[in-house]
Parts: C-alpha cells; structure tokens; sequence
C-alpha cells in the first residue's frame, strides 16, 4: 500500500455561522484516506457530521454559511483550494454522490433519460444519440428492467428503489473514482435495501470506483463495507477494518453502538442503549466528547482532548483507556 | 432470471404510458367546467380579435349622422353611439385593443419579473435585499394609480398604456418568483444538478425554471385579467387608446354621458369586459386547481 490514497483528508473541520452570531463545529479535525477502488464506511447517529463531510468533499457547502478549513487531496486535486469551475468539472465525472432521498433527487419536470443524458453531455460532450445509447446501458446496468422503455419515463412513475437506481445510473454515468452514497438505502423498505446494496457490492467488485458509503446501520457497513470509520458529534472516534471493528471495538461508543444493534442470532428483552445526549456542538466539550456518556470516563477524560491514536495496525481509536479489553475484564 | 420475469410484464397501461407533469394538468384542467368555459370564451374573444376587420359588420370609425345613438336593431345589433358608429363593430375592434393590452402588458411585467426574481431568490445576499426593497416600494403603490401615474408620465397612448400597466405588474412577479425559486432551491434534485457539476445559471434556467412555470402560469392569467381591466380605466380616463379607435374602456368613458337615454352604449363593453376578466378568473383558479403539487 505505498501508492498514494486516492482521497486524502486531513484536518477537515467545517463551521457553521449562524445569524445569531453562534457557531457549530459540524466537522472537527477529521482525517480520512481511501484507497483506489476501497470502500470506506462513514458510521454516526444523525448529527454527527457524517454528510457535512461528505458536502465539504463534493464542495456543496454554501460558502456563506460554512467555513471549511483543512485539506482534502483528491486524484491530484486539493479540493478545498480548486476553484469553481474546477469542482464542476469534478462534480459528477470523477467525483459523484448518490442522495438519501430518491423521491425527491430527480427533477419531476424532466424524463429519467434526459437526466442521465444531460450529465454525459455536461462531462463527456459527444452526441445526444450517443449519451441516450449510454443512458440505456447505464439503466440496465442498475437493473432497470426494459431501459429502452423507460427511459423515456417521468419520475413520478417509478417507485423509490427505481428511482434509487437512477441516481445510481446518474452517478456512474461518466465512471467517476469516487462515488459518496450518503445513506442511499435509508429511504427504502428492507427488501429493496437489499437489492440496492446488492447492487453496491456488485460495483463494488466490478472495479473502478472506491466507495465511501455513509450510513447510521452498521448492518450494512458489515455487508458492504472494507474499513469503517465512526463518527461522533463531528470527530472521528474509531476507525479499523470492518472485521477488526467488529469484532474488538476500540471505542465505548463504537461499543455502545453494536450494543444497540438488533440481533436475529440472540434473544433480548432490551436493547442496549447509551445514555445521555449528544453535547451542544455550539460549545463542544474541552476533553473527550464522549466522556459524559462514557461508562468508562475517568477524570483525565475531561481534562484535554484525546488524539486518535493506533490501538494495533490500521485501527485507530479516540479513547484514552484502549484498549478496552482490559477495562471490563 | 427474477429481471427476465420482470422486464416480460407489462409496465404501464398504453394509454397512461410517457404522459408528462404537463399533459396530466391538462387532462386535470378539462374535466373543470368553469376553467373550460372560461378557455372556451377566451378562445372565442381572441379569434373575434384577430378576424375583427373580416367579421365586424361596418367600419368601427365610420361615422353616421342619420344613425345617432340608435338602439339596438336589426341593422346595428348593439347600437350607435353618440357619432352613429357601429358599437357591435367598436366592441369587436375594440377586443384588439384590450386583450392585446392584456396580453402585451403581461409579457412585459414577465419579461422584467422572472429574470429579477430568478436572480433575487437565487442569488439571495445583497442583490435580493436591494431587488427586495425596490419591489416593496413599488407595491406600497396600489396597482392602478401606479399604472395611472406611469401612464400619465408616458403620455397617452395605447403604446405608452401598456408598458405602464406591465411596469405596475411586474412588482408581483419580481416576488412571486423569488419566493417559488427560494422554495425549490433547497429541493434535493436541486442538490443534485450541483452534485452533477452544473454551474449557477444552468441550475437557474434550466432545473429551477421549469418548476416555478406552473405558478407563473396562474399569476399569468390572473394578471391578463387585472390589466385588462386596467387598460379599460386608463382608457377610460383618457390614457390608454385615443379617439377614433375604440377600446372597450374609452367606449365606456363615451357612454357615461349617454348613461340615461342610451344606455347600451355602456352595457356591451361593460358586458364584454366582464365576461372577459370572469373567464381568465375562471381559467386561473381553474389552472391553480390543476397545477396544485398537493393533488398529484
């Protein structure tokens, strides 16, 4: 693994100012790397920065309203200093993103072909008649029974996961590196959560595009994903392998969460739960963000900010007391 | 195999098939008897507007001392007026006037209108805040002395009646559009076209746009209603389509002298007025009815 990562984040912490004058620390100091062709989960309870991460790689961020600082390499650009016109040509060729809710990410007033259509042409120039020969393939690549029918179809003619699978083509249309798919199975029903991520693992092992898949459901991180990193109230508190993750969390929050994680394999008459509440972003916590609700805080906890650090090889926790094996022993 | 099953079922129903957001108004909209009346009397008032010299009965100018303010007969069907001209003739030629006027004013205030509302609501920032103030202080001026006032400045023509009347509108389309586009702006698909690399004017013209239509559209037709009876007032008083040539406000400002001993000099263009702006009413709220988001 000495080639370099095909994105790198270092430092990424995004501001938001609010009218008031008060500011929130969505994202702080967040450090990520993806490999070519990888496939990273991003794990958190709503809240937690996940997506504000994501917009800050796509550079969405209102400029207004955020303030982005740290730097993001990606594919020999640094994002966070590329002009506009270098992020639109970015956007949706090397760089594409699938949103969480496919109700409302197509544009009612336009077919499902002419969306794919128009990103090809925005990317790739060339022919209509050639952008609609792609388009159909890209349906049929993302299982869209009889392509060359629907892809004269509104949107308001297809169900959620159809539409899902559209964003999907949309996203894929120019063969993008890196595809962000924020939460993209959140808004489905179970089953067609299933097909979608089916449909993930089938890019997946086609090559190509890493993947950073955000998500809350450490279910389908398990399904779908090679590393994970979890995310709580704007920091990263762990990150590993998946298997690694699993199967020694590093961090009481990572512990809480497979803890509250519904099982079929065993019986319970209560989840486990974390108590407490996310701390007031407006005013973080000096010492570890998490020690409040921290069954295991001590008073060096509070005191000053934890690093992250490597528990063993390529897994990385913001826990002072990790490992914890020896805590609960 | 479970596509193969899929892809052999049949999608949708022949009829149903590829109907665009457009085409499905439509359909909504004809099954409202007012909105159709109200589409049909349009219709019907435009044709007599555009064959008026083919279809009036005498020359709306031409002017007869041995037929001064005759009732209705079987020669003059609506009348003489006060100079023995044909007022079936002057109402049909005066339809040119009013609906164009209608018609003309409205394409101005939208031409004005939507742009600054795009780049208001938009944009948003300073630029929104000074279109904003601007747009206020032209609507603390009611509607009519604004078109009045305007006209008066310009001069008194039909010409001159227009622009002013479509200036005076254009205040309600300025915000009408900011408003539509700040709500769609923040839509997902919205997001999207940025996340696919579309720049500012694109994501403007070309995703927001189309979305806004239906609310314009409304307004639109609301709108052609309003200047058409504000061209009646302004002609009515003097400032819109200047003697000899009719209008149906200057016919009504002829016939308020004559009120007692002629009075279907005013009742035909008063009648046709009102059929007029009743039936653009009917077909706007008929429009509303059948654009409304919620109903889909």
């Amino acid at each position: 693994m000495n080639a370099p990562p095909l994105i790198e984040i270092q430092r990424l912490r995004v501001l938001f100012r609010g009218d008031d004058g008060r500011t929130t620390h969505a994202v702080d100091s967040v450090d990520l790397a993806v490999d070519h062709g990888a496939t990273l989960g991003l794990v958190g309870e709503s809240g937690c920065g996940k997506s504000v991460t994501s917009l800050a790689i796509m550079g969405l961020l209102s400029k207004r309203s955020a303030e982005v600082s740290g730097s993001i390499r990606f594919d020999g650009f640094d994002l966070l200093q590329a002009g506009d016109q270098t992020l639109r040509d970015l956007r949706g060729n090397r760089l594409a993103m699938i949103f969480q809710e496919p109700m409302s990410s197509l544009n009612p007033s336009f077919t499902i072909g002419d969306q794919i259509v128009e990103t090809i042409l925005r990317h790739r120039g060339g022919s209509a008649r050639a952008a609609r020969q792609r388009a159909i393939q890209l349906l049929g690549r993302v299982h869209i029974p009889s392509p060359e029918k629907r892809i004269d179809e509104f949107p308001h003619r297809l169900s959620g996961g159809m539409r899902q699978r559209v964003m999907i083509a949309i996203a894929l249309a120019c063969d993008p590196r890196l595809l962000i798919a924020d939460e993209p199975t959140t808004a489905l029903d179970v089953t067609l959560q299933a097909q979608i991520l089916e449909l993930m693992r089938e890019l997946k092992s086609e090559g190509g595009a890493a993947i950073i898949l955000i998500t809350h459901d450490l279910g389908v991180v398990a399904e779908v994903c090679d590393e994970v990193a979890v995310m709580y109230a704007g920091e990263i508190v762990e990150r590993a392998a998946v298997d690694e993750l699993f199967s020694s969390p590093q961090h009481p929050y990572t512990v809480g969460l497979l803890g509250s994680m519904p099982r079929l394999d065993r019986r319970a008459q209560q989840l486990a739960t974390i108590d407490g509440m996310v701390p007031n972003m407006a005013r973080p916590p000096i010492g570890c963000r998490f020690a409040a609700r921290c069954p295991f805080a001590v008073d060096a906890c509070t005191k000053a900010p934890p690093p992250l650090a490597e528990v063993s090889p390529r897994h990385a926790s913001r826990c002072i007391r990790a490992p914890l094996e020896r805590l609960v022993s | 195999m479970a596509d193969a099953a899929l892809s052999a079922m049949p999608l949708a129903g022949p009829q149903d098939e590829l109907e665009s957001p457009a085409r499905r108004a439509l359909q909504r909209l004809f099954k409202r008897k007012g909105a159709v009346v109200g589409l049909l009397v349009i219709v019907v008032f435009a044709l007599v507007a555009l064959l008026a010299p083919w279809i009036a009965p005498y020359d709306p100018v031409a002017t007869s001392w041995t037929a001064v303010r005759k009732p209705p007969s079987a020669l003059h069907w609506f009348g003489t007026d006060e100079l023995g001209r044909d007022i079936l003739a002057r109402v049909i030629h005066g339809a040119r006037a009013s609906l164009m006027a209608g018609a003309i004013s409205v394409t101005i205030a939208l031409a004005i209108g939507v742009p600054l509302g795009l780049l208001a609501g938009y944009r948003g920032g300073f630029i929104d805040a000074l279109i904003g103030r601007i747009t206020d202080a032209m609507l603390a001026c009611p509607f009519l002395i604004l078109a009045i006032a305007l006209a008066a400045v310009l001069g008194p023509s039909l010409a001159d009646a227009m622009i002013a009347i479509g200036v005076s509108a254009t205040p309600v389309f300025i915000r009408l559009t900011r408003g539509q586009v700040m709500s769609v702006k923040v839509e997902d698909y919205v997001e999207a076209a940025r996340a696919i690399g579309n720049p500012p004017w694109r994501i403007a013209l070309v995703h927001i746009l189309p979305n806004i239509l239906p609310a314009l559209l409304v307004q639109a037709t609301l709108s052609v209603a309003a200047a058409i009876i504000a061209e009646a007032a302004l002609s009515f008083l003097g400032l819109g389509q200047q003697p000899p040539f009719p209008s149906w406000g200057s016919m009504l400002n002829a016939a308020q002298r004559f009120l007692g001993n002629a009075p279907w000099m005013a009742i035909w263009p008063g009648l046709v007025i009102f059929l007029v702006v009743l039936s653009l009413n009917l077909l706007g709220d008929g429009l509303r009815d059948a654009l409304d988001p919620r109903e889909r």
